[in-house]
């Protein structure tokens, strides 16, 4: 499961810096999309996969007696999520407001002033 | 008392909610946004004092223990920085009641200052890696939307390249607080510090300290990063540039001395020899660049870049003399650039423009403009008794102690070339004659510089000339502040116990 996890995380690494490299504004965002899902699978996959059992302790318990998932990244995962969307959808406004007011998608077309 | 370290945090988000209440009334929110920034800053100089007298200040949010809640701590190192902050928040948010339009104070750009300036005090004081990652978030969403706002046809431009590098950076930042968290099993910054000492394969994390290192270098704009700034610092109004000038790259280069004095750097390495090159090229290049640009804004924000390259070199020296210089030399030069940006909208709202080749005569027109210039850029250059003299000598004194001739001597070229193009600002915009050609001047209608315009500058230039008239006391803070960066038991001790 590690193995498969690493290798979509290096897929989405890729793609996103190879959208990040081209000109056209929309693949940009694509490309920032793709890189922090592939960041947020990171510090998922960081976190080590296990086959045990959820975070809870029994009643009557201060510990947890067998042994159990960490759940730290996953918290941290979805803060971070929550963020990223926000800044997805403010990036997204962002180019939309640059297409109209430059009437282009694509940066070479942009003139120097 | 404790709670005392709640409050940098608990003003600014009081400010955006009165001013999210007061809806109609612009001058309700004007003056509240002046007023919390104010209480930040007093807030700010009773924290300093009482860390200076009482050792490092611990809070653990909501009374869990560390290293499982969050902490907030705030040492010498910290003070200084909210501080900073707080001077620079004070005075910005005043300049701005002068320099910005009406149309943009009703977009509520009080409330995103203050938010703001939550994510620069937030970063200042948390001991945790993760939530430094989400008040870092805080500061860079606010000031994504401060650069849009006004959402002209420049500002988009430059909008889109900043947020893009950042959103990158942050990425890797991430990335990188969850590779060491999956090594050392712990975010809490003192706890890490400890385990990191008894960690035998400690080379391991050396991955995450490069990522760090990137996702930090990219928001101090060190060289090779640096790109982005000066393709979008010039582009929103100049408050909101004086403001981004002064405090947003130091948050970046204060978490790099926080994480590489606490985690990395006493683990050995190569970061010596990383800091003190790249140090060495961001200034080289900085003040190159610099050198052949002819917009205010262009050239101030270039040599940002330069002086980050100073800081960097001292932290690259990795010595109590340099770790203050380092100190010293970024609060004389959050002080100096902030001040400088300042004078350079106060010309623009003379001249209609940046732009040195058609401006000219401002020192037979408004002599007091040129007398508060000349004060901060020629601190900037480093000229006695101003602060930047007493931060280059202290850096210098440090170099030459620790052997490190060829850095050293970049720094003092750099200088050279800093005054340099403070000149070429000075003689094209304040001494040459007006030229007769330049259309867009002419045709302007010159605007009166107000009272809030002129008080801030005054305020940082005498502040400027205070730093380095009154050096031994500031740079006995600054000193304190390196011992304990250098040897951090205090600090793990403070925040763990025992």
């Amino acid at each position: 499961m590690e193995i498969i996890l690493a290798i979509v995380i290096g897929v989405l690494y890729a793609a996103g810096v190879y959208l990040l490299l081209r000109r056209s504004i929309v693949k940009l965002i694509l490309g920032l999309i793709f890189f922090s899902h592939a960041t947020n699978l990171l510090v998922f996959l960081a976190g080590s996969l296990s086959k045990v059992s959820p975070p809870f302790v029994q009643e009557g318990q201060k510990v947890a007696q067998a042994s159990v998932a960490d759940p730290l990244p996953q918290a941290l995962v979805l803060t971070s999520l929550v963020i990223g969307f926000g800044i997805t959808a403010f990036a997204l406004v962002l180019i939309y407001r640059f297409y109209q007011s430059s009437g282009t998608v694509d940066f070479d077309q942009l003139k120097e002033d | 008392m404790e709670n005392l370290l709640m409050l940098p945090l608990v003003l600014p988000v009081l400010a955006a909610i009165v001013s999210l209440f007061a809806k109609n009334s612009l001058n309700f929110r004007k003056a509240s946004g002046v007023f919390f920034t104010l209480a930040q800053l007093a807030v700010a100089i009773v924290i300093l004092v009482k860390v200076y007298r009482d050792g490092i200040l611990v809070l653990q949010v909501g009374s869990w223990p560390a290293p499982f809640g969050i902490t907030l701590v705030a040492d010498m190192f910290s003070a200084i920085m909210l501080f900073f902050a707080g001077l620079i928040g004070f005075t910005v948010s005043v300049y701005a009641l002068g320099m910005m339009d009406e149309r943009r104070l009703k977009f509520h750009f009080y409330l995103l200052f203050n938010i703001l300036l939550l994510g620069v005090n937030g970063a200042f004081i948390t001991g945790d890696v993760f939530n430094l990652y989400v008040w870092f978030e805080v500061m860079l969403i606010s000031s994504f939307v401060l650069i849009t706002l006004g959402g002209e046809r420049k500002q988009l431009e430059g909008a889109v390249k900043y947020v893009t590098i950042n959103m990158v950076s942050s990425m890797l930042f991430l990335a990188a607080a969850g590779l060491l968290y999956g090594k050392m099993g712990t975010l809490n910054m003192a706890d890490l510090a400890v385990k990191l000492q008894h960690e035998p394969a400690s080379n391991l994390v050396n991955s995450s300290a490069m990522l760090f290192f990137i996702a930090f270098g990219i928001k101090a704009a060190v060289f090779p990063f640096f790109f982005w700034l000066p393709a979008s610092y010039h582009t929103p109004p100049v408050a909101v540039t004086a403001l981004f000038a002064g405090l947003l790259t130091k948050v970046g280069v204060y978490a790099m001395i926080r994480f590489f004095t606490l985690f990395f750097m006493p683990l050995g390495g190569i970061w010596k020899e990383l800091f003190l090159i790249t140090g060495g090229l961001t200034m080289l290049i900085g003040v190159f660049t610099a050198a052949s640009q002819y917009d205010i804004r262009r050239i101030l924000s270039f040599h940002i870049i330069s002086q980050i390259g100073y800081m960097i070199m001292g932290l690259g020296f990795f010595t109590p003399l340099g770790i203050a210089g380092a100190i010293y030399y970024m609060g004389h030069n959050i002080v100096a650039k902030t001040n400088t940006f300042m004078v350079g909208g106060m010309v623009s709202k003379l001249k209609g423009t940046f732009e040195l080749k058609s401006i000219g005569g401002l020192y037979k027109s408004h002599p007091y403009l040129a007398l508060l210039f000349v004060i901060p850029a020629f601190a900037l250059a480093g000229v006695p008794p101003l602060s930047g003299f007493f931060g280059k000598f202290i850096l210098v004194k440090a170099g030459f102690d620790s052997h490190h001739f060829l850095v050293t001597a970049i720094s003092l070229f750099v200088g050279l070339i800093t005054l340099f193009s403070m000149m070429k600002i000075w003689n094209e915009g304040f001494w040459k004659k007006q030229p007769e050609d330049a259309e867009e001047v002419i045709a302007y209608q010159e605007k009166k510089l107000g009272f809030a315009m002129i008080f801030p500058s005054v305020v940082l230039a005498l502040f400027s000339i205070g730093m380095g008239v009154a050096v031994g006391f500031f740079f006995d803070f600054c000193m304190t502040a390196a011992h304990q960066l250098l040897d951090p038991s205090s600090y793990i001790k403070a925040v763990l116990g025992n």
